[in-house]
């Protein structure tokens, strides 16, 4: 009884990860290999036309702008998180000490973004009355606007479980707020800071809605471009040269999470159970 | 302010102000303007813009689509809330033990997490094909002939495409739900085996109380991520069959590409204090409770 049941359970996983995980990226993969002919119905064979992987590649690399479009998404990631860790923690410290009826009214308004979607249509209209449309800038505060709600609700949990008396040591040694923020808040904070920027850069990385409201058009990111070829009348049924991009976009969070895969788990995790 | 160093707020009100200034203008703002512009028949045919009182609400009441888009949103959003947790919790509990296989399992099921919405659309409407590998597979192990339409059902297409977003999340789900059980303490659970409690009811009694958390966090990460899907459905369904997978934001991303702004804003504004009446109590609900625990 005990060994059979040791081997069901590896048993059982191996064959979920094979048939939840693995048959759809085995799609992506053999796919990307085919002839376009050979994709028009895709199916989980491998290429009867023979393997076009270099091919389907290169075509999708340079049709889908695939240099330009990783520049585009990392200009406006790094800076939207920087910002969105930066000022929600700010917020958050202030938010997480602070009592009142008056800033409990603040702190509801400031994590209603989690639930409430932003009004996109009208924040076009803004975004060109600010001359922000289509620009960097805008889209960056964009995300920020969006993100911050998510980062408040979550970092001012966390502040709440920090016991005062740290702060207070460095108050009475005659620090000020700005001091005290940046040397003993700020480095506190590592574990749900962690979670945020994680969660916030999947979100972001990967969004395709607002970036083609605010640049679509003009400028280029991972997602916006595989919009573009997947909707390309040309493209219509082109699953190779689909899935070759999806392939290509998909490979830095890999290599990323490959590389950095104990810390990234243990930095999600850390501060979203507490 | 007082001249006494004690007597001084320790965290002063200024340090709110980057975030409530970006959040005001980028995020406030808009949703003014949309209360604004609901009342009026802006669009992209005419330069002027007037104000119409209550005739876009009256029209979109009319003609079914608020009520149709606004249960589909609800459905969405409670499936996926419903289904991510489960499959999260699901797996975190067969994968808990730290073993090679279970942490190789791990990393497989967390990548879709990190890949494009987009793109797992594209690859499930590739999959789902009338003549797809999914009904191929499903012919050869049940020995018929499938051809099943998953994506062009109107009763049961939105239910494949909140498990399509489940797919797509559950990875995190799980690692949360993984967290959340390592801080149950060793002792606790050997104390319940001592006591003779069986399996079913340490999971129940001691392992979901120390949950808690972790449900909070999926739920309230599942109803973010649900208001705000777009990708999945675009790329697999666009909305169809009959609008009946138009969640709100393939719905604005239509109405836009129509040019009729003030329809769009109407039903956006709509929907958003439907949803925000629903997953506000959720969310207060859900905190209260970790409290008393």
């Amino acid at each position: 009884m005990r060994t059979g049941r040791s081997l069901i359970q590896p048993v059982a996983v191996l064959l979920l990860v094979a048939v939840v995980i693995g048959i759809p990226l085995w799609l992506v993969v053999v796919t990307s290999a085919k002839s376009q002919g050979d994709a028009l119905d895709p199916s989980l064979a491998l290429p009867t036309d023979g393997w076009h992987f270099a091919q389907n590649y290169a075509r999708a690399f340079t049709e889908g702008r695939v240099i330009r479009a990783f520049l585009g998404s990392v200009s406006i990631v790094v800076p939207a998180a920087v910002l969105v860790l930066l000022f929600g923690s700010m917020a958050s410290w202030v938010l997480a000490r602070r009592t009142g009826a008056w800033l409990a009214a603040v702190y509801a308004v400031a994590i209603s973004g989690i639930v409430i979607p932003p009004a996109v249509i009208t924040l076009v209209l803004l975004l060109r009355q600010l001359r922000l449309a289509g620009t960097l800038s805008g889209m960056v505060l964009v995300y920020v606007g969006i993100y911050l709600s998510t980062a408040i609700f979550f970092i001012t949990g966390f502040i709440r479980t920090i016991p005062h008396e740290v702060e207070e040591a460095a108050r009475v040694d005659g620090a000020g707020p700005v001091r005290t923020f940046f040397t003993i808040i700020l480095p506190l904070l590592r574990p749900v800071l962690a979670t945020a920027t994680i969660l916030i850069c999947l979100y972001i990385w990967n969004d395709v809605f607002f970036a083609f409201f605010v640049i679509g058009g003009r400028m280029d990111t991972l997602p916006l471009n595989l919009f573009q070829v997947a909707s390309a009348g040309v493209y219509l049924n082109n699953w190779n040269l689909i899935f070759a991009y999806v392939v290509q976009m998909s490979l830095p969070l890999l290599v990323l999470f490959a590389v950095a895969q104990r810390r990234i788990i243990s930095g999600i995790t850390g501060g979203a159970v507490k | 302010m007082s001249v006494e160093k004690t007597q001084r707020p320790a965290q002063p009100l200024t340090f709110l102000v980057p975030a409530l200034a970006i959040m005001l203008v980028f995020f406030l703002v808009p949703s003014i303007y949309n209360l604004v512009y609901a009342f009026t028949d802006w669009s992209s045919f005419k330069s002027s813009i007037n104000f119409v009182g209550t005739r876009n609400f009256a029209n979109v009441l009319q003609n079914g689509v608020l009520l149709g888009d606004l249960k589909v949103n609800v459905i969405y959003a409670v499936l996926v809330a419903i289904f991510q947790n489960l499959f999260g919790l699901g797996l975190a509990l067969l994968l808990e033990r730290d073993t090679r296989i279970n942490r190789f399992a791990r990393t497989m099921i967390f990548v879709p997490v990190l890949m494009s919405a987009l793109a797992v659309g594209y690859i499930f409407q590739a999959l789902l094909k009338p003549v797809g590998p999914v009904n191929a597979l499903l012919s050869f192990v049940t020995g018929q002939d499938i051809g099943y339409a998953w994506l062009n059902d109107p009763d049961r297409t939105l239910l494949w495409l909140t498990l399509i977003h489940s797919w797509k999340w559950m990875g995190l789900a799980m690692l949360i739900y993984l967290a959340g059980l390592k801080t149950i303490s060793a002792d606790v659970l050997e104390a319940a085996r001592i006591d003779g409690v069986n399996r079913w009811q340490a999971f129940l009694h001691v392992k979901v109380p120390y949950l808690a958390p972790a449900v909070t966090f999926n739920v309230a990460t599942a109803l973010l991520g649900s208001m705000n899907s777009f990708d999945i459905a675009q790329a697999t369904t666009g909305g169809g069959p009959g609008q009946t997978t138009e969640i709100l934001n393939i719905f604005i991303y239509r109405t836009f590409g129509q040019g009729l702004f003030a329809q769009a804003t109407t039903m956006s504004l709509v929907l958003v204090l439907v949803i925000s009446l629903m997953a506000f109590p959720t969310i207060i609900l859900l905190r209260r409770r970790e409290r008393v625990l």
